[in-house]
């Protein structure tokens, strides 16, 4: 019973029980309109042959008096096939015809009959004795009457037999929907309970269960994909979650733990007040370094949780690089580092400046930090090009480079090769250059410029309407 | 018109209010603010901080971009609705590109994500402050005996023509715009060059480094001086 209750609130047993009751409403409908039209129009045809016959018996009266009318009606009234023909008396005794009884009350009026009406033929089988028929009836002056009629037994029949057969088939589709409905509903209750059991688990927090697709193609495995490709993304993100909660914990817990025990040893050895500034000073470097490094996780998610976030607008991407290029410029010098820019007068791209501006700026600053070497003249250079619809923004050095092994690790939040621990900086800094490059739709790829590293940005130069082009 | 040499001008007092519901660290800025020689108001919330704004005549505001029972945005676009241009900075937690945006075009005046370091916050709003006073477009600049010409691009030192590349002719004309005031590197990153990203290395004191070789150099008395753990301050006397 549950189950039957079940099965009647489904949409689909929903559905087809209105188009059901629809159907038969518009069936019925028809049936019953057609019948009558057809009805109507035998109808017409009988009262149009009784007012014939009725003209001919009129002449027949005129020349032959009602001798010549009783007998015409006599011969008529024998003839195979024949319309009714009764005639009366003024007391309604029948005089001639082939009408034996008749429904009380057709032979008061005269003129047609407003309804059908039951007569009695003589000679006729017993079975159906009883008949419907329409007429007319005229009263001769003294006091006669004529009725003339035609049969409409067939067509009533006609009209039973049409409406018992619409009956009929109505019962039979009923049943068959119903049938249909108790086998289909309890497939599609079957399927949803599968995902129901399936979400459940899910719910309980095991993500890696997905909902079971049963390759039939059809619209439950068609959700059941959709959701799966949800829940895939959505353990993406936790894990990416779960990694970056992980990289916090170790990488604010380790300079936070600094920061408390040098607070701390500070405070024990009593410093006078000149040490005591110089150690607070050393702290907030060291915080300030912390803010950076929140920043730059607060950053990566925000551009990674797409590009709506993100306001774009029509820039100038070369100008962009050569600013940038001028902003390092004097600190490449420092580093004894040449700085070079490669790009076309002019480069219009759908970007976000500061984004765009940032990650030339990474990218810039750790070739200075990795690749320059004070014993050495280091070339770093930034080349934007244009390349049809998309453009390349590729910054490259000659300094020792990243194995090739490791160009997919370095990508990853707080990876950091290990000769570069020593150096300042937060790990996150490629992983931000990565997620602008795929706010705006591109990705970054790492090059072995041989000696040295080619970092490549490359991202189409209108903005496309899929919003994340580079999920991996 | 010029300005008056002397450091004088920095112990202008103001009168700040503070619209924070933070009460902690309001009272830190009230305490901090009056140290640094200038009055401090306090409001908790978006209502009382709008009615005090509106009702007593302020020098800068301080305002917290989230508040209960009015935000900070809606404040200052209120204030701006009636004509009230007092100077707003905006303080927030989000700190990203987008919501400086979204602040300023709501009639804030500068924007300072949490956390931020209070030498930061004092040098903006002594800034913005001032900003009020010297409404004046000017077309030169004088600090001791250095003149910057803004028309004709020339920048002299005690008579002597100095050349400069035109970002460092920006950069001298934004530190002698706001001579006596200290400026940090946040700000001449922002108004110099217009970003508001954080680059990881201290770019800017390079091009401060070469600016002053070019000022300071062949004339003895320093004129453009590093003040620990703020920025730098343009200033005649040593």
């Amino acid at each position: 019973m549950a189950r039957l209750r079940a099965l009647m609130r489904m949409t689909a047993v929903r559905l087809s029980a209105v188009y059901f009751l629809l159907f038969a409403i518009c069936a019925v409908v028809l049936v019953f309109y057609v019948t009558a039209t057809a009805s109507g129009i035998v109808e017409d045809q009988s009262r149009a042959t009784i007012s014939e016959e009725l003209n001919e018996l009129a002449q027949v009266y005129r020349q032959g008096g009602i001798i010549g009318l009783v007998r015409t009606i006599d011969r008529r009234s024998r003839q195979p096939g024949a319309s009714l023909y009764l005639v009366t008396d003024a007391t309604g005794r029948i005089i001639a015809g082939n009408v034996e009884n008749l429904q009380p009350g057709v032979l008061d009026d005269a003129g047609p009959t407003s309804d059908a009406f039951a007569y009695e033929r003589y000679a006729e089988d017993d079975d159906d004795r009883y008949h419907l028929a329409i007429a007319e009836v005229v009263s001769l002056p003294n006091g006669m009457r004529v009725l003339v009629g035609r049969d409409q037994s067939e067509q009533v029949r006609f009209r039973g037999v049409v409406r018992s057969a619409l009956i009929l088939a109505l019962a039979l589709m009923g049943l068959a929907a119903l049938i249909a409905w108790f086998f289909v509903g309890r497939r599609a209750l079957r399927r949803l309970d599968g995902v129901t059991a399936a979400s459940a688990r899910i719910l309980a927090g095991d993500l890696s269960e997905r909902l079971p697709v049963t390759g039939a193609g059809d619209e439950f495995d068609r959700l059941s994909e959709n959701l799966n490709t949800l829940l895939a993304r959505i353990s993406l993100l936790q894990e990416g979650l779960k990694q970056v909660s992980d990289n916090i914990a170790h990488d604010l817990r380790t300079p936070l733990t600094r920061l408390r025990s040098k607070a701390e040893s500070a405070l024990a050895a009593r410093p006078t007040e000149a040490e005591a500034g110089e150690v607070l000073e050393g702290l907030i470097a060291e915080s300030d370094q912390m803010i950076r490094t929140f920043d730059a996780i607060l950053m990566i998610s925000r551009v990674e949780a797409g590009s709506h976030s993100v306001l774009k607008s029509e820039i100038d991407v070369a100008e962009i690089a050569a600013d940038v290029v001028d902003l390092y410029e004097p600190l490449a010098e420092d580093a004894g580092a040449s700085l070079t820019l490669e790009a076309p007068p002019r480069l219009l791209v759908t970007g976000s400046r500061e984004l765009i501006a940032q990650a030339i700026s990474n990218l810039i600053d750790n070739a200075l930090k990795y690749a320059a070497a004070p014993d050495r003249r280091t070339k770093i250079k930034v080349a934007i090009s244009d390349g049809g619809t998309r453009w390349r923004l590729a910054v490259s050095d000659d300094g020792p480079g990243i194995p090739p092994d490791k160009h997919e690790r370095v990508l990853e939040r707080f990876y950091r090769l290990d000769q570069s621990r020593s150096m300042p900086g937060s790990g996150l800094g490629l992983s931000l250059v990565q997620a602008i490059a795929r706010v705006h739709g591109g990705s970054l790829v790492l090059e072995d410029a041989a000696p040295g590293l080619t970092v490549v940005l490359e991202m189409p130069k209108e903005e496309r309407q899929t919003s994340d082009g580079g999920e991996s | 018109m010029t300005r008056n040499p002397a450091g004088e001008a920095s112990t202008d007092s103001m009168r700040i209010l503070i619209i924070e519901d933070d009460r902690e660290a309001a009272s830190y800025l009230v305490k901090a603010l009056k140290e640094a020689g200038h009055v401090a108001d306090h409001a908790a919330d978006g209502e009382e901080g709008l009615h005090a704004a509106q009702t007593r005549d302020y020098d800068v505001l301080i305002v917290d971009r989230m508040l209960p029972k009015r935000d900070g945005l809606s404040v200052i676009a209120a204030l701006r609705e009636e004509d009230n241009e007092t100077p707003a900075l905006i303080l927030s937690a989000l700190g990203q590109v987008d919501d400086r945006v979204k602040g300023l075009r709501a009639g804030g005046d500068d924007y300072l994500a949490k956390p931020y370091s209070f030498s930061e916050l004092l040098a903006r709003i002594e800034v913005l402050g001032r900003r009020r006073v010297g409404k004046e477009v000017e077309t030169s600049y004088r600090v001791g005996d250095l003149e910057l010409d803004r028309l004709s691009h020339e920048v002299r030192r005690a008579g002597k023509p100095i050349v400069l590349q035109p970002r460092e002719f920006r950069l001298l004309e934004y530190l002698m715009k706001h001579a006596n005031q200290v400026v940090t590197r946040t700000m001449l990153l922002e108004n110099v060059w217009d970003y508001h990203f954080d680059p990881q290395t201290n770019v800017i004191d390079v091009h401060i480094s070469r600016l002053r070789s070019k000022i300071e150099r062949d004339f003895g008395s320093p004129i453009l001086h590093t003040v620990r753990g703020a920025g730098y301050i343009m200033r005649a006397d040593g």
